[in-house]
This record gives structure tokens, C-alpha cells and sequence, in this order.
């Protein structure tokens, strides 16, 4: 390893920070999703950087079990995206209000 | 090499995680994802992470990403709802919050004394590595995967059908569209009928 563990977990924690900002800020739920897919990311990284550190294929089998589940969740996320847009609904997350108190 | 490389692979995932969500037009942010995608799979690569990185390309650019460009390039403008829609101080407290957890990780991460890295082997980070560690240690989690992607499947035909778009009678369209378009679609609908009765053993 030429760069050290730290590096790439701050290169990790940066991409988080941002992804999370996206995940705040954005009103398209499209763009929230691509926001929710740029934390899923680098937690893999997380993960990855973690396993060559320790020497085991731990974090590398977990990374590959976030990347199933994340696929999971776009087909169920861009599913409810397909389904607002044959119903008509405006593609805005602050107009999906039914369910609030 | 390897510092070049790492540098230059960190300053183009920033750069395109920063496309992803700050441009207006999805298109635009999708392929900002699939820049950061390619950039942390180079990143897996210098960790040795083969498998890993080989798979991050195949599963999200070639599948997840096909997907979202398919759903944007469906829902077309309607998705497109601009980074500058909040108001002032939600943008604040966001990037507040994201700046807290931000210095809180790089804080811990770079007070703390990790170590020498562990010395691996050339197998480390191939597929049979991974393989078998998938199939022995971790198989209940493998088959919970695989469950929850069938789950997902499911879930994902039966939100993408719903309702049936109703067909509109011949006065339904005249009130809506007006006389002519009324005319227009039931002379094509005439046609259709009169094409079907002359070849019938022709499906359309």
C-alpha cells in the first residue's frame, strides 16, 4: 500500500459528507436516490480500505453484500419513481406529505 | 505511481460526487455516479480489492446505472427539480450537518494509530478468495441477499405496472381534444379493424 489506511478513509468521509449534503438538499427523489448511491459507495470504500488493512476478505464480502442490497433498493426506489409518474404525481419528495403528522 | 494514482482517483470521485449533487438535470448527476463509480473502483484496485472493484464496474455501471438512465430518460424533464430550491437556512443546516460529520470522521481517523497494514498474499482479493469466504463463513448472508433481490423483482414489477391508463371513448377525447383529433383517431381505429379482418392470421 503506497497510501496510507487514513488517506482513503478521508477520501471516504469526504464523499459521505457530500452524498449526505445531496441527500438533504435535493427535492428530486431521482436525485436523492443518485445522492443515497454516492453513501453507499464510499462506505464500500470503507469497507475495502478496512479489509487490506486487517488481511482478511471480511469487509470485501460485506461490500458485496451492500452492493445486492443497494441494487434492491434503486429497483424498489426507481419502481415508486415509475409508479408517481404514471399516476401523474408531481416528482417532488416535499409534495409526498400524506403520511405527516 | 501508486500516490499519483490514488490522488488523481480521489479528486475525480470528489469532483464527480459534487456533479451528482449539485447539477439541475439528471442525466447530468447520473453520469456524475457513474464517474465516482469508476473513480472507487480504481481506488479498490490500489487496495487489491480485484473482485470488488471488478464487480462495483459490472453491477452498478452496467446494471444499476442502466437502469436509472432508463427510469430518468422515461420520467424526462418532470424529474428535473434544480439544487437551489430550499430555502436559505435548510441549505445551512445541511451543510452544517454535513461538515460536522465530515470533521468528526476525518478527526477520529487521523488521530488514531492503525498499524502496519497486514501482508497479503497474491490470492487476497481474487474471486476464489472472496469466493470462499462467501460460500463458507458468510452463506446465510449470501442467501439473504439473493432472497431480498427476488423480493426486490417483485416489488419492482408490481410498482411498475399500477393502473392500466384508461381508454378514452370517442366523446371523452371530443370534450377533451377537440373534433378533429376525435375524427383523426377513430378513422385510424377504422383502419386498424378493416387491416386485422383482411389478413387474420396476421397478429399485430
Amino acid at each position: 500500500m503506497s497510501v496510507g489506511l487514513p488517506f482513503y478513509l478521508s477520501v471516504s468521509a469526504i464523499l459521505f459528507a457530500i452524498g449526505l449534503v445531496g441527500v438533504l438538499l435535493r427535492r428530486s427523489p431521482l436525485t436523492t436516490l443518485l445522492s443515497l448511491e454516492v453513501m453507499l459507495n464510499s462506505v464500500n470504500l470503507t469497507l475495502v480500505a478496512f479489509s487490506r488493512q486487517v488481511g482478511g476478505s471480511d469487509g470485501q464480502v460485506f461490500a458485496l453484500v451492500v452492493m445486492g442490497i443497494a441494487a434492491a433498493e434503486v429497483v424498489v426506489g426507481l419502481g415508486l419513481v415509475v409508479a408517481m409518474t404514471r399516476r401523474e404525481m408531481v416528482l417532488d419528495t416535499d409534495e409526498l406529505r400524506s403520511l405527516s403528522g | 505511481m501508486g500516490i499519483v494514482v490514488f490522488f488523481l482517483a480521489a479528486f475525480l470521485a470528489i469532483v464527480s460526487a459534487l456533479a451528482v449533487v449539485s447539477q439541475k438535470n439528471p442525466f447530468v448527476s447520473a453520469l456524475g455516479l457513474l464517474g465516482n463509480l469508476v473513480s472507487l473502483a480504481t481506488l479498490m484496485l490500489l487496495l487489491e480489492a480485484q473482485f470488488v472493484a471488478a464487480a462495483q464496474v459490472i453491477v452498478y455501471a452496467g446494471a444499476i446505472m442502466v437502469m436509472f438512465l432508463f427510469v430518468i430518460a422515461y420520467v424526462g424533464p418532470r424529474g428535473e427539480i434544480g439544487p437551489g430550491t430550499r430555502k436559505p437556512w435548510q441549505v445551512v443546516l445541511a451543510v452544517v450537518a454535513g461538515l460536522l460529520v465530515l470533521i468528526q470522521i476525518v478527526l477520529v481517523v487521523w488521530t488514531t494509530d492503525f498499524g502496519k497494514p497486514a501482508s497479503v498474499d497474491e490470492a487476497f482479493g481474487g474471486p476464489g478468495a472472496v469466493g470462499q469466504a462467501f460460500v463458507t463463513d458468510y452463506l446465510l448472508a449470501f442467501e439473504g441477499v439473493s432472497v431480498i433481490l427476488f423480493m426486490a423483482a417483485v416489488a419492482g414489477v408490481i410498482l411498475g405496472a399500477g393502473p392500466r391508463p384508461k381508454r378514452l371513448t370517442t366523446d371523452q377525447v371530443m370534450a377533451k381534444e377537440g373534433e378533429a383529433e376525435a375524427r383523426r383517431r377513430a378513422a385510424s381505429r377504422a383502419a386498424i379493424e378493416a387491416a386485422r379482418e383482411a389478413e387474420p392470421g396476421e397478429v399485430r
